[in-house]
């Protein structure tokens, strides 16, 4: 029987172990050295604020693995022997696969900073990172602040996880506003309104020096590259975004960008071995995606298509229309097709905003200036709906349409206030007046 | 900036997970209106019972009010969960086992010995202890002595207004919450507390009957004592009896259609109406094992079997004895229950036949029981005898470990342990009966947002029925369950706007998939449309 041996139970790899089985018969074995199951990435931030305990983020029970022959092997790999098809683990025992699926996820990056490996200093991506923050940061009185650097997804759930625990939180954002190399200004510029009502110190356009050493090798401080300031603090969180987590492939004869290359069929050079999720790189960006996709919905959806082609139905990964979600603190964060910051957007796609007066919900529909050509939506406190932006996108819609129909795509719960009309009339104004 | 700029600043309360001095106070005044009950649980005589009963439930009211609002209203608007899995009293902790063992304790007493309460226990027959306190307010309302019920009516209200009350305030963004919260408050202060007094002040031969109170979950409605007393009542008792009949058989089965059971189980159910309020902060508790929902359905339709046997054996036995000129004879209505439950058992293996699956064994199962149960019933010849056991018998079986045991001690003392709605899952055929319409025969389904599932699990965790809402979420179907009772807190609770409880079409409401919508358009057609 084929063996398929999977590095990582992450969703990717954990996604394409579930599609192989519903397909076939192969033996299957995950390997990873973070835990024992198959945990949900996204939910460590309620761990640590008591929402849930770790089980509860284990989206199958554990009798699961046993029941469809996926067999779990915890330990960490060293290197790969592409070879003879033999993984060698750090705790010195092998591994033989017929195939085998890098499905390793990312690592926080380090960018050199001097104490960038101090005790006290993480990143928040892995359950180990959590049980660290738990160590560091169990309550206000052993940590009286933490520094965040690097304003991205990862750094505001950090501060909103301390923030549940009362301890004081500065974060340091590179940008001269809140993810806005992502984000237009106008949402951008919401959010650091809304960072700030949380009584977070938000500190834009900061850079950090270096993190500096009590006596005993903890973190004492931080110095601001800009000014000079030194802030006293006991935890440092690194949260400058990710890179793919491929280091222990380097002398396996793999072809490496900053992630392992795969065509769009999610191969590696080598045969028989493929890569996904996170720690793929794409030779060529597909659309406006970038060639390093590091989430978790592009991530299961390599695992849906990978899974075909190794039982027998080669598919390359064509991925639909972009999605993706995020909440900022209290504020939920849809988006459906492409809306660019000013910083990256194209010349032709232009911006209908309308924000409400409470400043806690907006949205952003991107359209081409010239065919008026509905390109995509930014929703911001207000819910819709995937199938219908979907469908839109599919059905190439104007942005006319796109606004008149608006309560089509409303997800928000019954009763909710809907904010349709005056989103309408907002943008014949804005019409009116371009 | 220094290092300790959030102090003074914070608008929002500095310490999640500590209580600030407001609170502590508040806590400590609730605590005084409970000790005043307890000091007249243990006979302490109050010069001025109303003035004390006043100051006990008045206090109480107070301490929870002040409470709540020290904790929601400096914050900002969202999602309060924080440090709920932390705290003893929310986490099976001590504080939460005390708190169980004291709830338990209160309804064994409740239940089987309210003497201890003080009920009768003075001269000639009058009330002393807790239940003496509250005589002015049952003099007040019906111009009679409390009694237990009256005594535990007045509890039940109180909390269900003042958690009802925090409760509003935890989901001020949220209207769906708010309306439904105000629903089951004014329902349970009308409906359960107020109206059944004030029936009792214009007739007082007229039973206890709380409107909204639902046969089988009222399981002694049809009882001959109760049925004898509505019918002695001319044509108001008449209605009545009418209008619980219909309730069961038209009202429900509409409602449940146009709506899911959520109008009655999250909207009107006093029941469901504590859960929400007074237990909302337990209902992550429940367990969502698959083991858990392989007993609950064992259990709650075994319960729904028992009660109607139960019922059919009551009514059975006293029209046996009753005037033989009335057209309701033994052999009618055995019939007519025999035809009315063949109609809904073919009906349904017809018209729902590629739906059911694995289900339709035990719904068979389940079938064949109440009939076999029926006809050896009516044909043993002895007629007061069902199984060797008297309908009589069967009906205070029923009254001991299903109304009392299962619905109150376990099912609401054991809240801190099992979670808010234990009863109402494992135990309630009311229930049983509105998730059998919701699954086959409702336009309510909770709507999954194609492929936006983080698989965080927060949905699944606050699922007070124990649903893995989660494992649907993931797959991108809809979540089509007979224990959901629509109360919407996995859709408040998902960061990522997932899940809408929505009244929609029949078609196409449940729809697994295997490939979420997102991906290669040709891989969703090639899996999805096996």
């Amino acid at each position: 029987m084929e063996h398929i041996v999977i590095i990582g139970n992450g969703i990717s790899g954990v996604t394409t172990a579930r599609h192989i089985r519903k397909l076939s018969d192969k033996k299957i074995t995950i390997v990873s050295a973070e835990t024992d199951y198959f945990f949900s990435r996204t939910a460590l931030m309620y761990i640590y604020m008591g929402h849930m305990k770790f089980e509860h983020t284990q989206p199958y029970e554990n009798w699961f693995w046993k029941k469809n022959r996926i067999d779990l092997k915890k330990g960490y790999v060293k290197t790969v022997d592409t070879e003879n098809k033999i993984l060698h683990f750090a705790e010195g025992d092998t591994l033989q696969y017929d195939k085998l699926v890098i499905a390793t996820g990312s690592k926080p990056n380090k960018f050199g900073w001097p104490g960038q490996d101090l005790e006290g200093v993480m990143g928040m991506y892995h359950k180990q990172d959590l049980d660290n923050l738990e160590a560091h940061a169990p309550n206000n009185k052993v940590c009286k602040r933490a520094v965040i650097v690097g304003g991205g997804l990862i750094g505001i759930e950090l501060a909103e996880m301390l923030n549940s625990r009362s301890i004081p939180v500065t974060f340091l954002v590179r940008e001269n506003s809140f993810w806005n190399g992502v984000l237009p200004s106008g949402e951008s510029e919401m959010i650091n309104r809304h960072i700030k009502n949380h009584h977070i110190d938000l500190r834009l356009s900061t850079n950090l020096k270096e993190i500096k050493s009590d006596e005993n090798g903890k973190v004492k401080s931080v110095i601001i590259e800009e000014t000079g300031e030194e802030i006293e603090c006991n935890v440092v969180g690194l949260t400058a975004g990710v890179s793919p987590n491929v280091s222990f492939l380097k002398d396996s004869g793999f072809e490496l960008g900053r992630g392992v290359k795969v065509n769009r069929f999610l191969e590696t050079n080598i045969e028989s071995v493929y890569a996904i999720g996170d720690c793929a790189e794409q030779h060529q960006a597909i659309g406006n995606r970038r060639p390093i996709e590091a989430v978790w919905y592009t991530g299961r959806m390599m695992g849906e298509t990978l899974a075909q082609t190794i039982c027998g139905n080669r598919m390359e990964y064509k991925p639909g229309h972009w999605f993706n979600s995020a909440k900022f603190m209290d504020i939920e964060y849809q988006t459906y097709g492409w809306v660019f910051s000013e910083r990256s957007k194209k010349e032709y796609e232009q911006h209908f905003h309308w924000k409400h007066e409470d400043d806690t919900k907006c949205i952003t529909v991107a359209y081409h200036k010239d065919t008026n050509k509905f390109l995509g939506i930014n929703t911001f406190g207000i819910r819709m709906r995937h199938e219908v932006f979907d469908r839109w996108l599919s059905e190439e819609r104007d942005v006319d349409y796109v606004i008149k129909n608006l309560t089509e795509a409303n997800f928000d719960p019954e009763f909710y206030k809907r904010f349709e009309a005056e989103i309408l009339s907002t943008y014949n104004q804005q019409l009116q007046t371009a | 900036m220094s290092n300790k700029l959030n102090h003074s600043m914070s608008l929002a309360r500095p310490d999640a997970l500590h209580i600030t001095t407001k609170q502590t106070v508040a806590l400590i005044t609730g605590i005084v209106g409970l000790f005043i009950l307890v000091l007249a649980l243990l006979n302490t005589v109050f010069p001025n019972k109303g003035l004390f009963l006043t100051a006990a439930l008045g206090l109480i009211t107070i301490g929870i009010v002040v409470y709540s609002r020290e904790a929601y209203n400096s914050k900002l608007e969202g999602i309060k969960n924080d440090g709920q899995w932390f705290k003893s009293i929310s986490s099976r902790g001590v504080w939460g086992w005390v708190l169980g063992v004291v709830l338990t304790g209160f309804y064994v007493v409740l239940y089987f010995y309210p003497k201890y309460l003080g009920l009768g226990q003075g001269v000639d027959g009058s009330n002393t202890g807790l239940i003496a306190l509250f005589d002015p307010l049952s003099q007040l309302l019906s111009g009679r002595n409390a009694s237990q019920w009256f005594v535990y009516g007045t509890l039940y209200t109180l909390a269900i207004l003042a958690f009802g009350y925090k409760f509003i305030l935890k989901y001020k963004h949220n209207r769906y919450q708010q309306i439904r919260t105000v629903s089951v408050m004014f329902f349970q202060l009308g409906f359960a507390f107020l109206i059944p007094e004030f029936m009792y002040v214009m007739n007082n031969d007229l039973p206890y009957y709380d409107l909204k109170s639902v046969w089988p979950l009222n399981y002694y409605l049809f009882d001959e004592w109760s049925v004898n007393a509505f019918l002695s009542n001319g044509i108001i008792g008449l209605a009545l009896i009418i209008f619980g009949i219909l309730s069961i058989f038209v009202i429900t089965p509409i409602l449940t259609y146009k709506y899911g059971k959520r109008w009655y189980c999250s909207w009107v159910c006093g029941c469901g109406g504590l859960a929400e309020t007074a237990g909302d902060s337990f209902r992550h508790l429940s367990s969502k094992k698959l083991s858990a929902w392989k007993l609950e359905r064992w259990l709650i339709h075994t319960v729904l079997v028992f009660s109607i046997v139960m019922t059919t054996a009551m009514v059975y036995t006293y029209l046996g004895y009753d005037k033989n000129d009335f057209w309701l004879t033994r052999g009618v209505f055995i019939s007519l229950v025999i035809g009315f439950l063949t109609f809904v058992f073919v009906g349904v293996l017809y018209f729902k036949r590629q739906e059911l699956g694995k289900d339709a064994k035990s719904g068979a199962i389940g079938y064949f029981a109440v009939l076999a149960l029926l006809l050896i019933m009516h044909f043993t010849g002895t007629t007061e005898h069902v199984f060797f056991v008297k309908g009589g018998a069967l009906r205070s079986a029923y009254g001991i470990y299903i109304g009392s045991i299962f619905s109150g001690v376990i099912g609401t003392g054991f809240y801190p342990i099992l979670g808010s709605r234990s009863w109402c899952r494992f135990g309630c055929p009311m229930a049983a009966i509105l998730g059998f319409q919701q699954r086959l025969f409702s336009k309510f389904r909770i709507t999954t947002n194609g492929g936006q599932c983080i698989s965080c699990g927060n949905c699944s965790n606050s699922c007070e029925m124990g649903i893995d809402v989660r494992h649907y979420a993931q797959k991108g179907e809809n979540i089509v369950r007979s224990s959901c009772v629509g109360c919407g807190i996995c859709s408040a609770v998902c960061p990522r706007g997932v899940l809408k409880l929505e009244n929609d079409t029949l078609k196409g409401r449940i729809n697994p998939t295997e490939i979420l919508l997102g991906n290669d358009v040709d891989l969703m057609d090639l899996v999805n449309q096996k």
